[in-house]
């Protein structure tokens, strides 16, 4: 029964797909750590954990698209759980660091000494552990979801309304990692780490590894969605989108449908954050900001929402024209995402992906009818009624 | 009430007002198993808001409710009372426009309606024999793997009885089911309802009298929110009140 579902999820593209990530998983890497310097296609050291981020950026992308494409939950809060999943990873390598810090403080971290904590607040025990850390990476997005759309979806708020209290919910964090009694490192956050699993973060093998952590998970997260989305809960999440009051008239539980997609897709949102951490070195209040979560949106429309692959293609196009901009034109750059985000709701309402899917459908169609005028094998329109 | 045979669907006393506007004031009424029940009456009876309350989306302010003799609907919400195996078409026809017509089929049947269950479902013979079958009442398998947005507007109407028959409920309330429909179809609507009605019981909320008439329904009227009238269709609109009230606006 399970593996008739998970068989399903490779079903036509889904497969190709996951072995371009696995490809690129193995290849970057391998170019980056095996070919000498200055050949040709050598993939330079700064580009490794750059390709990273965008890849987990993907996958958070992906993330946002099972809620919103799939299931209609615009959710501008998607940022939070991202940020939450890179807070766990990032207490996990700040408790890594250990006497290497400034203060050489064995058990407290810098910033802990700096504002005289005395003792380790209750939250950062179990941090020093892989293991615990990675469970609180999933554990803490998936149960703030489930409980905010515990309530939401419950109360039935739907909409823009459930958007402006996403984004109400990302903005109520930002705040709050912002202080500095919170005991996250308030306004600079966590950084300086030195190194995971005992391996230095900034060693090549070590970026090459988190390279290939970051596009295996985005496989895997793909043939999760893949799975559930042709499933038969796929079709009741878009049931629910495009008619929800009828879905609950056929007997489907409306509220649990949903919930179950926010909180699988805020668990996977959590994982990019984690993975997103160790290759950018830092993690601080700003990755809560609404604006962030606001542009996962853009991602995700750009590349097609409602489509699984359309979020990845639109999270790593924006974000390369986004670190060639910011390099080039920096001062330009949210005039181009504006833009960007406007044309595409004008002429591509679909996304790139979801265009070119339409173009070459109505390429097959005109092929079709061009063989059925020529040799009529098509049955005639029935009369709805003799 | 007769305690050992208690009618498929009961309502006593029923009320709801809305920003004080009594939509159903005092309103009772009884459905027999198996039976074909129209109701008719002008706009504003509470036709619609009858199906309301037994569907569950609107609650009663006061008055029973009681489904199969014992069970309270007012205390049940929406999915429950899909699940007991009450069904609702409503009066515009909505089905999945973005799902095949074989989907939209394969949503409604009866099955399990957890996330679980649905997530790992897989279709069997008997699933896909009994769809097939429904396809062939409805007259729509040569659309199966057409996407429900692309059919006509009467096609959609049959595809959402249709839905409604995979859901196999006990109690089918069906809102006006013929409007927009051409003379054709309404006639192919009448012999489709009656079909159903012969192993369930189904009430139509219908504006159309040679429709009721087709159908051979016992007829209730509704008018301000609770029964004026209730026989055949002869009988009711031979009714003074009912001519004043209705026929004779």
């Amino acid at each position: 029964m399970i593996t008739k579902t998970l068989l399903r999820a490779f079903d036509g593209k889904a497969i190709w797909v996951v072995a371009i990530l696995l490809i690129i998983a193995v290849a970057v890497p391998a170019s980056n750590l095996y070919l000498p310097v200055g050949h040709p296609l050598r993939v330079a050291n700064h580009f490794v954990p750059l390709f990273g981020k965008y890849l987990t950026y993907a996958m958070l992308a992906l993330a946002l698209d099972l809620v919103w494409g799939y299931c209609g939950i615009l959710s501008l809060g998607h940022g939070a759980f991202f940020a939450l999943g890179g807070y766990a990873m990032g207490m996990y390598l700040m408790r890594q660091i250990g006497d290497r810090g400034v203060y050489a403080n064995p058990i407290l971290p810098d910033f802990m000494v700096f504002l005289n904590y005395q003792e380790l607040p209750w939250f950062w025990h179990g941090f020093d552990m892989f293991w615990f850390a990675a469970i609180m990476v999933v554990l803490v997005p998936g149960l703030l979801a489930f409980v905010f759309g515990w309530f939401a979806f419950r109360s039935r708020v739907t909409g823009v309304y459930l958007s402006i209290i996403t984004q109400a919910m990302t903005y109520a964090l930002l705040l709050a990692f912002f202080r500095n009694d919170m005991g996250f490192g308030g306004n600079n956050g966590l950084t300086d780490f030195k190194d995971i699993l005992g391996a230095p973060l900034q060693a090549d093998t070590t970026r090459a590894a988190l390279f290939a952590a970051s596009a295996i998970a985005l496989a895997l997260a793909f043939i999760v969605c893949s799975a559930i989305v042709n499933s038969k809960l796929g079709k009741v999440l878009v049931a629910v989108r495009d008619a929800e009051s009828r879905t609950r008239f056929l007997g489907y539980r409306v509220d649990n449908y949903k919930l179950f997609a926010f909180t699988a897709s805020a668990v996977m949102a959590g994982i990019a954050g984690a993975l997103y951490v160790p290759q950018v070195g830092i993690i601080n209040p700003g990755e809560f900001a609404p604006a962030n979560s606001i542009e996962i949106v853009i991602w995700t429309a750009v590349g097609g929402r409602g489509t699984l692959v359309g979020p990845i293609v639109g999270a790593v196009l924006v974000n390369a024209g986004k670190s060639w901009f910011t390099g080039v034109w920096p001062e330009f750059w949210l005039f181009a995402l504006g833009g960007l985000f406007v044309a595409v709701t004008l002429f591509l309402p679909k996304g790139i992906v979801g265009a070119l899917t339409q173009g070459w459908t109505a390429l097959k169609a005109r092929r079709t009818s061009a063989r059925a005028e020529g040799g009529s094998d098509i049955a005639p329109e029935p009369s709805p009624a003799e | 009430m007769d305690q050992n045979h208690p009618p498929l669907l009961y309502l006593d006393g029923v009320s709801v007002s809305f920003d004080g506007f009594k939509a159903i004031n005092n309103l009772s009424l009884i459905v027999q198993h198996g039976e074909l029940q129209a109701i008719i009456g002008p706009n504003g009876a509470g036709k619609t808001t009858m199906m309301d309350i037994v569907t569950g989306k609107t609650r009663p302010d006061e008055g029973e409710v009681f489904f199969t003799g014992d069970i309270d609907l007012t205390r049940l919400d929406e999915a429950a009372i899909a699940e007991l195996g009450i069904g609702r078409k409503f009066q515009k026809p909505t089905v999945f426009e973005s799902h095949t017509v074989w989907d939209n089929l394969e949503l409604a049947l009866k099955k399990p309606r957890g996330v679980f269950s649905a997530w790992f479902y897989n279709s069997s013979k008997e699933d896909e024999e009994r769809l097939e079958e429904i396809l062939a009442t409805i007259r729509l398998t040569v659309r199966r793997d057409e996407l429900a947005a692309n059919l006509s507007h009467g096609q959609k109407q049959w595809l959402e009885i249709g839905m409604l028959l995979a859901q196999d409920p006990k109690l089918l309330l069906v809102d006006e089911p013929v409007a927009g429909m051409t003379d054709a179809e309404t006639v192919e609507t009448a012999r489709l309802l009656k079909e159903i009605a012969a192993s369930r019981s189904v009430i139509v909320v219908e504006h159309d009298m040679s429709f009721i008439r087709d159908l051979a329904a016992r007829v209730t009227v509704l008018a301000e929110g609770s029964v004026l009238a209730q026989g055949s269709l002869d009988h009711v609109s031979a009714d003074p009140r009912v001519i004043e009230s209705y026929l004779g606006r």
